[in-house]
């Protein structure tokens, strides 16, 4: 299954603090921050490493200051690798 | 590494892995930066506005008609939104933002043109012009923010205040008897026969964003293609400063009252099919 990772950044100049993209956030992975931007507000900040992209956060943000980013990883895994066979190896079903 | 754990006690990121996958080619959202300017807007924190205004400017970005929109700007909170969206805007006297957006789509029939107006404008002062706009089926887009409350000038009691609302000027609850009831102006206006298209959207959750996102679009295409009448948006948004909440608990609270007597959905469309 290809994995899907996402990532956000928040202007925390723009941000408000009013807390809408942590409700939207299906991960819970957004906090209030403990320090105030600029303005005084006390900005968002992502604690968790969990991110899907789902842009949630980003659609309720009444400023639009969260861009958000997302890969998703299409490379095949290798699961086993047979090395060394010197013998036939036979799979039989049973009829 | 004492460094590393005074910057997690700040709430900083510590970007530890390997590879970090904010690059331009990954991007999946962003704030549209051609037709909204990249300035902080003056709206309380948790505000609708905000929201309204930024999928305005993603359907301008998205559609390629940011040269031939023009919009007309209200009185109330969003009297300054020419200073957020990067386009050609006019402002209008109180409550007649319809009429003047009326005057400029008959002078250029070509532009794309829509007014933006809250509830105490369009639903109080602006309500003849309102009416008499939509009645003439003017090919223009009406952009309602419906809060429930004048939030500009301090929280007084507008047409569309809940029955039992407290504001201002009812401090002990809208009294049906003495105030009237509230006024479903988009229901109202649904009946014209100038209408086209008539919706009723809220922007308290990303479903119900990019529903509105979706109507707002709905209504320039039909006024680019020789839209045959106007298309009439409202958009049931809170207002936690003059309702004196958190913006969740604003949220929340649109959710339980206003939402069931200001029912989301279509209302008219130009196929006639309604739900």
């Amino acid at each position: 299954m290809a994995k899907v990772k996402g990532d956000i950044i928040i202007d925390i100049e723009k941000c408000k603090g009013c807390e809408l993209c942590t409700d939207a956030c299906p991960q819970d992975s957004l906090e209030t921050a403990k320090q105030v931007n600029s303005k005084g507000y006390l900005y968002i900040v992502k604690i968790e490493d969990n991110c899907t992209g789902c842009t949630n956060c980003a659609l309720v943000c009444p400023e639009g200051a969260i861009t958000v980013y997302r890969k998703v990883n299409n490379q095949k895994k290798e699961i086993a690798k047979f090395k060394n066979i010197t013998n036939d190896i036979t799979l039989t079903v049973n009829e | 590494m004492n460094e590393r754990r005074m910057l997690d006690d700040q709430h900083f990121e510590t970007m530890i892995e390997e590879e970090s996958i904010c690059t331009s080619s990954n991007v999946v959202y962003d704030a549209p930066h051609k037709a909204l300017y990249d300035t902080p807007m003056h709206y309380c924190p948790g505000c609708g506005h905000g929201v309204v205004h930024r999928l305005l400017a993603e359907v301008f970005e998205e559609m390629d008609i940011i040269k031939e929109v023009i919009g007309v700007a209200p009185v109330g909170c969003s009297v300054l939104a020419y200073n957020y969206l990067n386009i050609d805007m006019s402002e209008a006297a109180h409550g007649r933002a319809s009429a003047v957006a009326t005057g400029i789509k008959r002078v250029l029939p070509d532009k794309l043109v829509f007014s933006y107006q809250g509830d105490g404008d369009l639903a109080a002062i602006g309500t003849g012009e309102t009416i008499h706009t939509c009645n003439r089926g003017e090919n223009i887009l009406i952009l309602f923010i419906n809060n429930g409350i004048y939030g500009m000038t301090g929280g007084q009691m507008a047409p569309t205040t809940l029955p039992g609302m407290k504001s201002t000027t009812s401090p002990f609850g809208r009294n049906v008897e003495t105030m009237g009831n509230p006024l479903k102006i988009t229901d109202l206006v649904a009946q014209l026969p100038g209408t086209v298209y008539v919706t009723r959207q809220a922007v308290h959750k990303p479903v119900n964003v990019r529903k509105t996102k979706k109507a707002i679009q709905k209504a320039f295409e039909y006024q680019q293609n020789g839209g045959k009448g106007t298309c009439f948006i409202e958009v049931v948004s809170n207002c936690p400063s003059n309702w004196k909440m958190t913006p969740l608990d604003s949220n929340k609270w649109m959710e339980e009252n206003m939402l069931p007597f200001y029912p989301l959905g279509d209302l008219k469309t130009p196929s006639g099919k309604e739900n």
